[in-house]
């Protein structure tokens, strides 16, 4: 390993897609993610790469297709508002099979909402966002550190499926300055892109990057094969933190930061004989289903605590099947639980 | 024995889906010939819209994207700057560049991105049946303006190339009509010198393509020519509009 660093979580995410090689960026500026660009701005010339300041999020999604279409590696950031713009773009990318990153710094909503952390962007994220059948890998760091290293990962699992992955934050990781521990080299895996738009030198036969098949049977083999890859990625790249689980009388689920605050509950409940244990998904799509089908029938009940008002809690839901009690608990508009409000929620499921 | 007419070889041999009497082929072949005259077909990448052209892939030999409507430019700007030696074109309609991409055009062509942009005004929304376009002639028939485009109600219509010629990075922009043999010949000088002027380096490049559609005007396609000759090009005229003595 390299050595440790003092970085806002937002330079970090700028620094881990040019040490994966990332050779394009094109963003508009948004708070709270808005120093991803000024960083890629002043980076990029060294390794001889484009930053553009694009007119628009329209654009810049539009830019990532481009660039992505011709082979390169690309991102794009924005945060909520901005991450709605790119809807469109991130459908068409899905479609046409490119690989590409796209981080979320969310903040709070509806509409213009506020500038604060929030997770109200969870559907949005893993249920589709953008039109048709499609989905993207969405990987939810909780630390600056994984924050780098999931960046690096988002590249390689962006060019092993052709597809997109998101990295989704929020306001806290973006802002916030945590140590960073560098790896002198990044793993980066080595994918097949004849596909790419190059020119066909007159060596070979066209290539075309397209999302429209208007033959239904072409276009159901498309959207069929499609679901063979996302079956794929749930098979083979879904990741999970699980922390004390074993003995747990709540488990409690938390992606991101508030997972961070969960931990500190544990220690709170332990001083009190209450034994919580915690199921991070770091993967929201595909969602870490195996994780709950395990601990189903551990605990009194599961508690689902989120930035919004019960997203993330409908998938729990789905993988604990009926098997145990789901509680929820969410905060919304900036506020963020505190340890003790967390505690008491337990305290009162635990008295039934 | 001499050959005196084939088919571009950038060009496919196949049968085009396009309405009798629409001038989109016309304009595909004039890009096909530019294409094999500069020899550059092996380094080309095209970028398709939507409208009646989304599918030209079909019909071109070279690399191509397929963009979301309105937003080739955006889709070109990202080619361009990931492969700076290849000659990178968009070709998009008016309903498709003059109304839901206007932005992406403003400013593809505000950075002077050394793309070239093949521009098709036929004064109508063709593929989804004959609406109104920011470029539709006043008084103009069409589904969305039954009782003809009104100033009051619609406003008047986008000359798009004399708003493009005011920004810097656009160093080349002409307006060229498919109305007869000898516009056509001089639409495909344009869109050669277009091509060119990026070869060059110099910045954005293009050319607005008067063209005919006879299906949602409601003409045959011989009266289809009259009227862009009659109509069109009294509001639109012909005629290059900057660039015109750049140094290729």
């Amino acid at each position: 390993m390299g050595k440790k660093l003092l970085m806002k979580g937002n330079e970090v995410i700028a620094e881990a897609a040019l040490r994966a090689g990332c050779k394009c960026y094109f963003g508009y500026p948004i708070t709270p993610q808005t120093e991803i660009a000024h960083y890629f701005a002043k980076k990029m010339p060294e390794y001889g790469g484009t930053f553009i300041q694009a007119e628009s999020e329209v654009a810049a999604i539009n830019m990532v297709y481009g660039a992505a279409s011709a082979g390169a590696r690309v991102m794009t950031s924005s945060s909520s508002p901005g991450i709605s713009l790119k809807q469109e773009g991130i459908s068409y990318i899905a479609g046409a099979e490119l690989p590409a990153v796209i981080v979320n710094i969310v903040r709070c909503g509806p509409g213009l909402g506020g500038i604060l952390p929030a997770q109200g962007d969870y559907f949005q994220a893993v249920k589709g966002g953008g039109h048709g059948d499609y989905k993207m890998v969405v990987l939810a760091p909780s630390s600056v550190q994984e924050l780098y290293e999931l960046t690096v990962e988002a590249f390689n699992i962006a060019d092993k499926y052709r597809i997109a992955c998101m990295i989704m934050g929020d306001g806290i990781l973006g802002q916030m300055m945590e140590t960073v521990e560098f790896k002198d080299k990044e793993e980066i895996i080595s994918a097949d892109k004849s596909w790419a738009l190059t020119g066909t030198k007159m060596e070979r036969e066209q290539n075309v990057i397209t999302s429209i098949y208007i033959d239904p049977e072409v276009l159901e083999s498309h959207n069929l094969k499609l679901q063979r890859k996302y079956k794929l990625i749930e098979e083979n790249e879904n990741r999970v933190e699980i922390f004390n689980c074993e003995e747990a009388d709540v488990i409690i689920t938390a992606f991101g930061t508030v997972a961070r605050i969960i931990k500190n509950v544990i220690k709170m409940a332990e001083k009190e004989g209450i034994k919580i244990g915690l199921i991070r998904p770091i993967t929201l799509w595909p969602f870490p289903n195996e994780a709950f089908e395990k601990y189903a029938t551990v605990p009194k009940a599961f508690l689902s605590v989120e930035l919004n008002a019960g997203q993330m809690v409908e998938d729990v839901r789905l993988a604990i099947n009926g098997k145990n009690k789901v509680f929820f608990h969410g905060r919304m508009g900036g506020m963020i639980p505190t340890q003790n409000e967390i505690l008491d929620k337990v305290k009162e499921i635990l008295k039934g | 024995m001499k050959t005196v007419f084939k088919r571009p070889h950038a060009l496919k041999d196949k049968h085009m889906h396009y309405c009798p009497g629409c001038t989109h082929g016309i304009v595909h072949r004039l890009i096909a010939e530019v294409i094999d005259e500069l020899g550059i077909e092996g380094k080309t990448i095209g970028v398709a819209s939507v409208g009646c052209s989304y599918n030209n892939y079909e019909y071109f030999n070279c690399d191509m994207a397929q963009a979301a409507h309105g937003r080739a430019p955006a889709v070109a700007t990202g080619i361009k700057r990931v492969n700076p030696g290849n000659v990178v074109f968009t070709y998009q309609g008016d309903g498709d560049l003059a109304s839901i991409g206007t932005a992406e055009i403003v400013h593809a062509a505000m950075r002077g991105e050394k793309i070239t942009t093949i521009f098709i005004n036929n004064a109508i929304y063709g593929m989804t049946s004959g609406q109104m376009a920011p470029t539709t002639l006043i008084n103009q028939v069409t589904t969305t303006s039954p009782f003809g485009r009104k100033p009051e109600l619609h406003g008047y219509p986008l000359k798009v190339s004399e708003m493009l010629a005011t920004i810097e990075g656009a160093v080349f922009v002409e307006r060229v009509s498919t109305h007869d043999i000898k516009n056509i010949l001089n639409a495909k000088k344009a869109i050669k010198k277009a091509f060119q002027v990026q070869m060059a380096n110099l910045g954005f490049s293009i050319v607005e393509v008067l063209s005919s559609c006879p299906t949602n005007w409601g003409m045959n396609p011989v009266k289809a020519l009259a009227w862009i000759k009659e109509n069109m090009i009294p509001y639109y005229p012909i005629g290059n509009l900057k660039g015109k003595d750049l140094e290729v």
